[in-house]
């Protein structure tokens, strides 16, 4: 059969945004500003701006019903400065897959000017490690269209009154999974994979980073890197809540950090299929740096006020499986049988 | 496309040759002309999943994009939900869009069709109308693209192929009309029109590049050159201002697909009235009324009623949102009774009634002198409706109209085993 002018896999070159290297290289503009009322403490809503710093001026953001929808943008007072569309719950991967498909049948028929435009499609731990998991999924496999699915993850549906997420750790209290007189562990289930699942399960993506907003540079950089890369990427975001953790504000970053130093939150990222740890976590796996215990992360958060010392050994025994036994530690889970 | 003869087109006279221009003759079915619509309207971004019988359409399109006659980003999404969720971000970017599906895959997507009407979004879409499971049916009923009726959707069903393929062009006008921005559904019953052939003329890309201006998204456009924020929280300060001017923009699409209809008629040389097809009406003492391809064995029950000397007529609907209603009580001002068929059901309604005899009953309310009405139900899961079915259904209308005895406070069921 004869190849027409219609090339599907045609690609559209992306910007190329070269990693910050150090704070005083870092732009100054802002294109997450004032108008949103997010929390004190809220590192969602830094790590939104962040990853709007990171992408520029010449970007469409999308983002998913959550916390970053809700307290973000009301009518009249939006803090985006770059375009920005809701999306529902479960369609970050369909909301990024439909911008951009518009864009190139527009740019390619010459009903639009030919220019690289970001498009990133955040959502939360509710929209993406559970509803939104196939679209993303399926966002994943048009390897040539140029997107960044951004996952914050605060660990719970955190806008409508804090209840369990797939991607809540074990035993986590919330309104959902209140300890009461005759169970104390409401939320049996261990907290999902979803950046490596991801990876794993979409070789062809280029692209799959995780990050804390405490490691600012870091985060940002991840962003750029995504945006340049091409195709389709995603970032999956750890970001501590004060309201549904349950920690005085100030914390935010600490908690952050200390996911991190427990081995609990490992920073990574995939690239073109080479797994790279990176910050504290490269140390863990090296063994330069050992893993605090994961006690200390758990007892600074009222949500894991109710555990007793049984409580405390099996999530510290679930973590070192995932340094000690995993087939790539802290990213793949089986071992050679 | 057959070429024509040369011979034929030596014959043409240049005066005559600009209107109307014709289009070739094709022997296709009903989903087959609603693709090629897609392709003369240039559609940009499509999204398909299969259910049937509405995915013969996206099979079309499929071969047109691969042959070559056809370009635009086409995804096969892996859910409904998704794909009507890309659509609705394509088209926020200034896209024209094609979607559609049929029966529990409508309702799968049903988030999305409503904040795709909510945002204003002029998606058009094709439902190839088919049963809810459960009981599986892969036949016809009404009930998935009428789920949508309250949301700010325009609704149209067709009942030929050729009607398809106009109804799809008079859809991207009408919904794309700023006066509008509102998304439209083009209904095809599953089996009866979808995988139905017939003969059909399709239009020259010149003749839809006339009627059919481009999509221009303009200040809503979402764009880095147009920073906006689309769809924020608005709560109780404003969204009952914004549900207004979505009820403003259903009244204005009224008198925008009139004028859609005057223009497609000019050009076309057919298209017919807008909102309602009158069949034998201008005599009749009784209307039977009814939508898509219903209207094959009522036209056909209609004239053998009339060959026994009754005066009986047919008012299809073609436009159940908006709702014709001032077509209706002109259409059905002088008859004595009415008999609504319904192809769908509201299990509980008022009468018990379908969703189309409780609307038209609504309409027809005010009249100083309004019929009685009949409300009968019947084909569903794809069941025939037979004219041995529609004079029965007459029968009982005329009863109604003498004064005997037939209840019309209730709805009668068609065809079925009691």
């Amino acid at each position: 059969m004869q190849e027409t002018t219609i090339a599907l896999s045609d690609f559209i070159s992306t910007q190329v945004l070269e990693p910050w290297k150090g704070i005083k290289k870092v732009a100054r503009e802002e294109y997450f500003t004032s108008g949103h009322r997010t929390c004190q403490g809220c590192e969602s809503a830094l790590v939104m701006k962040l990853m709007a710093k990171a992408a520029g001026p010449r970007s469409i953001i999308l983002g998913a019903t959550g916390c970053m929808y809700v307290a973000n943008t009301t009518y009249y007072s939006t803090p985006w400065v770059v375009p920005w569309m809701h999306t529902q719950l479960g369609s970050a991967g369909s909301a990024a897959t439909g911008t951009v498909a518009a864009l190139r049948a527009m740019m390619r028929k010459g009903k639009m000017e030919e220019e690289p435009i970001n498009v990133i499609s955040f959502c939360g731990d509710g929209g993406g490690a559970d509803m939104g998991l196939s679209a993303i999924s399926a966002a994943l496999q048009h390897t040539h269209y140029n997107l960044l699915i951004f996952m914050y993850d605060n660990e719970s549906y955190a806008n409508t009154d804090i209840q369990v997420s797939g991607s809540s750790p074990y035993g986590a209290n919330s309104t959902f999974s209140p300890p009461g007189k005759v169970h104390r562990i409401m939320h049996r289930r261990w907290k999902k994979n979803t950046a490596a699942m991801l990876a794993a399960g979409h070789p062809d993506c280029k692209y799959v980073a995780t990050v804390t907003a405490g490691n600012a540079i870091d985060t940002m950089n991840k962003v750029r890197r995504a945006l340049t890369i091409g195709g389709p990427t995603f970032i999956h975001s750890l970001d501590p809540c004060p309201k549904g953790w349950d920690y005085d504000p100030k914390y935010s970053h600490e908690l952050g950090e200390l996911a991190t130093e427990t081995g609990i939150w490992p920073l990574y990222e995939v690239e073109e299929g080479k797994v790279k740890m990176y910050g504290k976590s490269k140390h863990i796996a090296s063994g330069a740096f050992k893993r605090k215990p994961v006690r200390e992360y758990l007892l600074r958060q009222g949500r894991f006020a109710h555990f007793v010392e049984e409580d405390i050994d099996y999530f510290q025994a679930k973590v070192d499986e995932m340094w000690e036994k995993w087939l790539v530690p802290g990213v793949i889970p089986f071992a050679q049988a | 496309m057959t070429p024509p003869k040369t011979a034929t087109a030596k014959k043409v006279d240049i005066a005559t040759a600009r209107a109307p221009r014709a289009g070739s003759e094709e022997l296709i079915s009903g989903s087959e002309a609603v693709a090629h619509a897609v392709r003369l309207a240039d559609v940009d971004v499509i999204t398909a999943y299969p259910i049937r019988p509405y995915d013969t359409v996206m099979q079309y399109v499929s071969q047109l994009i691969a042959n070559g006659e056809f370009d635009c980003e086409y995804i096969v999404a892996e859910s409904e939900h998704s794909q009507f969720e890309i659509v609705k971000h394509a088209s926020a970017v200034g896209a024209r869009v094609f979607c559609g599906s049929s029966g529990v895959g409508w309702l799968y997507a049903f988030e999305a069709l409503a904040v795709t009407a909510g945002l204003r979004l002029p998606m058009v879409a094709m439902v190839g109308n088919r049963a809810l499971d459960d009981p599986g049916a892969f036949g016809v009923e009404h009930n998935d693209a009428l789920a949508v009726r309250d949301l700010g959707w325009m609704l149209a069903w067709v009942a030929t192929a050729q009607e398809a393929l106009d109804t799809a062009l008079i859809a991207y006008r009408v919904a794309e009309d700023k006066r509008v921005f509102l998304p439209c559904a083009i209904s095809c019953d599953g089996a009866f029109l979808t995988h139905s052939q017939s003969i059909v003329n399709v239009p020259t890309q010149d003749m839809v590049n006339s009627f059919l201006p481009p999509y221009d998204r303009a200040e809503k456009q979402l764009h880095p050159d147009n920073p906006i924020t689309i769809a924020p929280q608005a709560n109780e300060d404003w969204v009952m201002e914004i549900r207004r001017q979505s009820d403003m923009a259903a009244r204005r699409a009224r008198d925008v697909i009139i004028e859609a209809y005057d223009d497609f008629n000019a050009q076309f040389g057919r298209g017919g009235e807008p909102f309602i097809e009158r069949y034998m009406m201008e005599d009749a003492e009784v209307a039977l009324v009814g939508m898509g391809t219903l209207a094959m064995p009522v036209k056909v029950a209609v004239r053998k009623m009339r060959e026994r000397g009754k005066k009986v007529g047919f008012v299809r609907v073609r436009w159940f949102r908006p709702f014709p209603t001032i077509e209706l009580q002109d259409a059905l001002s002088g008859v004595q009774a009415v008999g609504v068929i319904d192809r769908d059901y509201s299990f509980g309604a008022s009468f018990f009634g379908g969703v189309l005899a409780n609307e038209l009953r609504c309409a027809l309310y005010p009249m100083a002198n309004r019929p009685a009405i009949v409300s009968f139900i019947a084909g569903l899961g794809g069941r025939e409706v037979s004219t041995d079915n529609v004079i029965d259904i007459t029968s009982k209308v005329l009863d109604a109209a003498n004064g005997g005895d037939i209840d019309d406070q209730d709805t009668h069921w068609i065809g079925v085993r009691e």
